[in-house]
This record gives C-alpha cells, structure tokens and sequence, in this order.
C-alpha cells in the first residue's frame, strides 16, 4: 500500500436490524400480500438477498387507499393544522435521531455511498419534514386564499435513486396540507420506506394516514389508476409519466410529475477552474450519477475545454469506486442489474457512434453492480449519449464558442429539470439563466437542494414544484371567499 | 356582418366583410380553400368564416413559436402598455362587438353591452398583471447555507386555447389573455359556432401593438383543429376547456394526445360546465401556464 492510500474505513451494519421479511404497512398494520407474493430485495454492492418484502395485488391497494380514505375523512383532514404539524415535528425529530440507521440500510438497499445516505439523502429527508410541518397550521396564508382545502388521498409513486429522501418530498407535503398517503416505494430499493413506518409507530402517526404497498410495476399502475385517488405524484421515468398523464386524461385527478433531465452543464473560459471541476465531478458522480437533475452534458467553451478535460482527467483519477459502506468511498454501486445493463447499452452507442471514451484506472469489485466512471469526448449533439437520459456515472463532452450557442446546445433537448452555469461574470451568469428551458438552475454550484427551494422541470422533465411554498399547491385545492 | 336589408330603389347596399383566419399577424384565407356558413342565433346567415385546417393550425404554431421569445424578452412593463393598448382599441369597436356577440349569442343589445364591457374590463385587468404575477407567485427561499436562492415564474411558451362554444367574447378574452400576460404566446381555436367575435378581435390585435404570431387565431371545426394542436410537439401546453360543448370532441381526449410531450394541461372545472364568465376573474389562469424557475447562486467574498 502506498503511504497515500487509504485504510478501509467501514460504517457498520451492526446498527440496522433487517428483518428476513416485510409484509404491506396498510392501516398501520404490517400484513401480507392478499395472494402471498413476495420479492427480494439485494445489496446492489453485493447481490446479497436483504430481505423478502411483500408484493401488493390491486386487493391490497385497494385495502391501502380505503384506509387512506378513511383516514382522511375521519381524522386527518377535519385535525387543526396546528397538530398535523406537531405529528410533523415528531416525525423529523425521529429521523433526526435514527439518522444513522437510516443512512446505513439505504446505503446497503441502494448502493449508494455511506458519506452521501449520511451527510445528504437523510438530513435533508428530516429537514424536509421540519420545513412542511411548520405549514400545517398556516396554510391560509400561503397564498391559495383562506382555507385552502386538501384533495384528499394522495398516491405517490418514488423512484429508486433517493428513496427516503424521495419519501420525504413526497409524504411531508402531502401530510402537511391534511391529504392522506398510499405511497409505493421502488421494486429495488422498498426497505427505508419500511423503516420509516416503524419510525410512525414509534410518532404514534394514526393508522391509515400514510400505508405503504411495495411491489413492482403493477403495484403502481393499480395504484395510480385506482378510481378513488385524488391526487397523484410520481417521480421517475419520462415515458412512464406520459403514460401516467395519459391515463389520468379526462379525469379531475391531480397530477405532479417529475421525470427525467439532460442537463447541460455550461463552462465558460472565465470559470474558477477548480471549483468547477468540483462542481463537474458533483454533477455527475454523486450517486453515481443516478440522479434526474445529473449534469450528465458539460458543455464546455472551446477556448478552455483541452484544459479543462486534461484537469477533469486527473481529478476523476482520485475518485475512489467501491465498497458503498466505506466512509471514504465517493462512487459506489449502480443500483441494479437492469439500470447497469441500461448503462452498459448508451456507453456501448456511445463508442459505436464513434465519441472517445475513458475512464481512470479503477479496480472494480468482482460481485455486484459496478461501473467505472466514464467520460466521453469527441460528442455530438446528435449521439444518443448526448439525448438520451444515461442515468449512471457517465459525462459526455461537448464545446462552444459564444453564450447564445452555450443556451441553444443547452436548450436542445425535450428535458428541463436542471442546468448549470460557470463563469465569474454576473451578469452573463442572470443573462444565461434568463435564457436556459430548465426548472433549476445552479450558477457556480451543482447539485443542490433545500426544502424550501422549489425543483421540478420544464417540458417532458414534468409538471409541479416539490420544495418551499410551491410544494403545497398541488396538494392543495384554493380556498376561495366567494 | 350581414344586417337584414331589401334591395330597394335608392337604398345603399352594404358592403360586407370576409371573415379570415389570423396567423403571424397576417389574414390569410384557409390554405384548404374550405368556408363555413356561419349563422346567428336564430339560424340566418350571417357570414362564411374561413374553415381552418390541419395544416393552417401547423402553420399557426410555427407564427407562434417565431413569436414566443421576443414577446418574452419584453419587459413587463411593455407587455403591460401593449396589451393595455388593446382594451383601448376593444373600447373603440364597442359596436362591432355588441352586434356580433348580440347576434351570436342571441343576447338583447343591452345583455351584449354588458358581456362587451365586462371582455374590456377583464382585458384590463389582466394587462396589470404583467409586472406583478412575479411577486405574487416568486419566492425568495431561504436555503440552509451560503447561497442566494429565488424562484420566478416565466411564460411556458407556445399555448393552445380551445375557447368557449358559448360566451364568444368574454369568454375569448378570459382564456386567452392570462397565457400572455407573462409572455406565451397563443394560438386560439374560436368557438366553432359564433367565430365572428374572435376574428373582430384580431383586427383589433393586428392594429394594436401586439406583434404578429404572439395571437394566431383559427376559425372551423374544433373537433379538427383541436386534436393535432393536441398532439403538437412544439405546443408547451393548452387551455382544453372549449372542448365542452364541441361537436365530436371530448377534453379529455386532448388531454390524452397532449401526454405525448407533457403538456400543460389546463382543465374545465369540475362539473364540465362551461364556466360563467362574468365571474371574478383570478390569477390561477395565467400561472397554469407557466413554469417555475429556481436560480441558486454561492454567496461569498
């Protein structure tokens, strides 16, 4: 080992107690599955089996959103704000104080770096918790006219890429305005969302408020089409949330999406350099680039871009791949067989497209889900590398002379969920993001989020804000004093 | 329009109009070369409005889509004046518009006085708007860290009105003003029995301040026009509600062909009753069509 190496620095797992199996958290009761189907879900790193959770059948979310009505109807909606947002409370101080619990099993159902459950995905699920429990009981001046009322169940369908994290934007709302919740937690990734139920025991939260069916595909297209909805939030896929929306048409259901990006990522010759790499680097490994808003495009001004890809090169050298539950560990595991091989397919187009691809030596585990993080150079904006949403640790390369080429590289894209802007000029960076089609825009940062910061995207990125006050319109129907 | 008049000895025939369509601030007839009799309420003639076809509604999108960023780019303020100078100009044709809607709708002159004075007034209320929905509907956020966070709302871009059957001015300019209020730009598909409001208020748009393509106005079958506007690729969103009350259409099959690239969908109101248009208006029309943008920046010496 040489002197600048690191030691292995493991979290332990000793702190999380997975059970072999998980039935459905339905009326505040764990059961099973009506016809007694299961899956299994695996440490990614590993392809260990975690444990075996329950497959909810259209019975099951049909019990679900029943207790969810319920609920609804009988307590938490006619409940004063004031003590919604006191069960709110509860809930971000539990998870404040299971922080670590959380941090290590999402860190082992996902794949993801222990640094990132630990320092990202589960603070800022608490903190978002905190954010909307605040606004339970000042609603009527939120500005949707007083007594603005909730629509009602809310079924929500999250994604595996964060998913306490994505529980949290979804349910801390919901609950906030007096909706009550069935939410369905990713096939790959359903046991944060069923610790959190544990978690509403200990905040005695009443049954029924928030169930949560696990399951794949059908759980949530049973779910999303069940007639007795009110309201619908979904993050994920774009095609999937055209088939969301289709379906939806013609109905009153009220619809939120969140789907996928292609983020540019704008560099200009003027940039501070280092912090640009940083926030390049950010853009698109954090989490393995598994994240919507990635800033999987770096467009790059052609006057810096040698450069800048010459220091790009040397700082992705020193990312350390592997082990998720190491605490030094910056680029963990790809989530699932699927998505890899999904990753796997784009790079393969990438390179018979004829882009350069490369990647800095790294040994990659010999079990589970691995990919080295990739940069491609030498891209067109006609490369499906450069269109598609690749969703995993891979950058794809492309330059420009003049801002209004920067905006319309950018803009050239049926996404909008994120951009990102570097230059040490203000008014370029106000004039640029004037210009950029994109729901968030970071100028000299990357990747960041708050609970009182809106985020969602511009065209077939979706429709709604989650995040600050924008975040209680769709769960809100406005009052109105005529 | 046609007023009832005998030819007679020493009487002056009047001079009648063609009704055309409106796109990128031009007149042109129907490329498809089709009219359609349009008649009052009590079924007599009153004109032949152009029946516009797929093709005229493409060709609106791309007048629309040329138009977007520069009506945009204007200031507020100027988006303000300009569509205020448009009230103005509504005020002046009173006349035309109180003897269309009177005969479209088949309202006494006064009952059309009072739906033509109420369409001015809203489009006053609505050019006030322009520099102050960012207000009402931005945030400054204040993140747990060092940076400067601010969200806006701005214009979605390219909008698609399906306008009431029914009320064929008031209800024209209640669905298709908020849209531009921020800076959309429309193209509007008139209410397919009573299209002559509309067509006046594009002479009014045309001799406005409005640029040519930031209103593209179509007249004929709603249930034509509406379903490749739908389906549009370059349309960000679309007002559905029209569809209420149109032969051959239901809404939510527009709202279905606008999944295909997630459009913004505005919606009747629950009920599928065309709304009633002399109720106050409120400012959830203009911000159906637009899109929240978050800026974050460090802060730092």
């Amino acid at each position: 080992m040489s002197p600048f190496e690191y030691a292995p620095a493991p979290e332990s797992r000793a702190i999380v107690d997975i059970a072999s199996s998980y039935g459905l958290f339905i009326d505040g009761e764990f059961t099973p599955s009506s016809d007694g189907s299961s899956f299994k879900t695996v440490n990614p790193a590993t392809e260990e089996v975690l444990a075996e959770v329950a497959e909810a059948t259209d019975e099951d979310v049909e019990r679900a959103v029943k207790a969810a009505r319920r609920a609804q109807q009988k307590l938490w909606g006619p409940m004063p704000g004031s003590e919604r947002a006191k069960y709110l409370f509860r809930i971000a101080r539990l998870l404040a104080e299971r922080a670590r619990e959380f941090a290590v099993l999402e860190t082992l159902d996902n794949g993801k770096p222990i640094r990132e459950s630990r320092d990202v995905d589960v603070p800022t699920a608490a903190a978002h918790f905190f954010y909307y429990a605040g606004w339970a009981d000042k609603l009527d001046h939120a500005g949707f006219g007083p007594s603005p009322r909730p629509h009602g169940v809310a079924a929500q369908v999250i994604p595996w890429n964060f998913p306490l994290l994505m529980l949290a934007w979804k349910i801390a709302p919901a609950l906030a305005t007096g909706n009550t919740v069935v939410l369905k937690p990713a096939e790959t990734t359903p046991l944060t969302a069923l610790l959190f139920a544990d978690l509403l025991r200990q905040a005695e939260l009443p049954p029924g408020v928030v169930n949560i069916v696990t399951g794949a595909r059908a759980t949530g297209a049973a779910l999303v089409g069940h007639p007795d909805v009110d309201k619908i939030a979904f993050t994920g896929s774009t095609p999937v949330g055209k088939r969301i929306a289709r379906e939806v048409a013609g109905t009153h259901k009220h619809v939120t999406l969140e789907l996928g990006g292609k983020a540019a990522n704008i560099v200009f010759d003027d940039a501070p350099i280092d912090q640009a790499i940083e926030g390049i680097v950010n853009g698109i490994f954090f989490n393995q680039g598994q994240v919507c808003c990635a800033g999987s495009r770096l467009l790059v001004q052609e006057s810096v871009a040698e450069e800048l890809v010459e220091r790009l090169k040397s700082r992705l050298g020193t990312l350390r791949v592997g082990d998720p539950m190491d605490k030094n560990t910056d680029v963990g595991a790809i989530n699932s067989a699927q998505q890899l091989a999904r990753i796997t397919e784009l790079t393969d187009a990438g390179t018979a497209e004829g882009a350069t691809r490369w990647s800095p030596e790294c040994e990659l585990p010999s079990s589970g889900y691995w990919f080295a993080p990739t940069l491609f150079t030498g891209v067109s904006a006609a490369h499906r590398i450069a269109r598609e949403e690749i969703f995993g640790p891979v950058l794809s390369v492309l330059t420009f002379r003049t801002p209004q080429e920067a905006v319309t590289k950018a803009n050239a894209t049926p996404y909008g969920l994120s951009a990102g802007i570097w230059t040490e000029k203000g008014s370029r960076i106000l004039w640029m993001a004037d210009r950029l089609r994109a729901g968030v825009v970071w100028s000299n940062t990357f990747n960041r989020f708050d609970p009182t910061s809106p985020f969602g995207g511009y065209k077939e990125s979706g429709y709604g804000r989650e995040g600050g006050r924008h975040g209680l319109a769709p769960y809100l129907i406005e009052g109105s004093s005529f | 329009m046609a007023a009832q008049s005998i030819a007679a000895p020493g009487a002056r025939l009047e001079v009648r109009k063609t009704y055309k369509l409106f796109v990128g601030g031009k007149f042109p007839r129907s490329e498809s070369g089709r009219t359609y009799e349009v008649a009052d309420a009590k079924g007599r003639f009153l004109a032949n409005a152009a029946l516009g076809s797929r093709k005229d509604a493409r060709e609106a999108v791309v007048a629309a889509r040329a138009a977007q960023a520069g009506w945009a780019g204007a200031t507020a303020y100027n988006r303000g004046q300009v569509l205020y100078r448009v009230a103005e100009l509504l005020e002046g044709r009173r006349e035309q518009f109180v003897a269309e809607v009177a005969a479209g709708e088949g309202l006494s002159t006064r009952k059309a006085e009072a739906a033509v004075s109420a369409a001015v007034d809203r489009w006053v209320w609505y050019a006030g708007w322009t520099d102050k929905v960012a207000q009402v509907a931005g945030s400054a956020n204040p993140v747990a860290g060092p940076y400067f966070n601010i969200s806006a709302p701005e214009p979605t871009g390219v909008v698609v009105v399906i306008a009431p059957q029914t009320s064929s001015l008031l209800g024209l300019v209640s669905v298709i003003a908020p849209p531009l209020v921020t800076g959309n730009t429309v193209v509007v598909v008139s209410s397919e029995a009573r299209p002559l409001p509309a067509i006046t208020l594009s002479e009014v748009l045309a001799t406005s301040d409005v640029p040519g393509g930031v209103v593209n106005v179509l007249t004929g079958r709603t249930a034509e026009l509406g379903p490749p506007l739908a389906s549009h690729l370059d349309v960000n969103a679309i007002d559905v509600g029209g569809a209420l009350g149109a032969d051959g259409l239901a809404w939510g099959d527009l709202e279905a062909a606008a999944a295909e690239n997630v459009k913004r969908v505005l919606r009747p109101p629950v009920g599928d009753r065309e709304p009633d248009w002399t109720e106050a208006p409120h400012p959830r029309r203009i911000l159906a069509f637009t899109e929240t943008k978050t800026v974050w920046h460090p802060k730092g010496v």
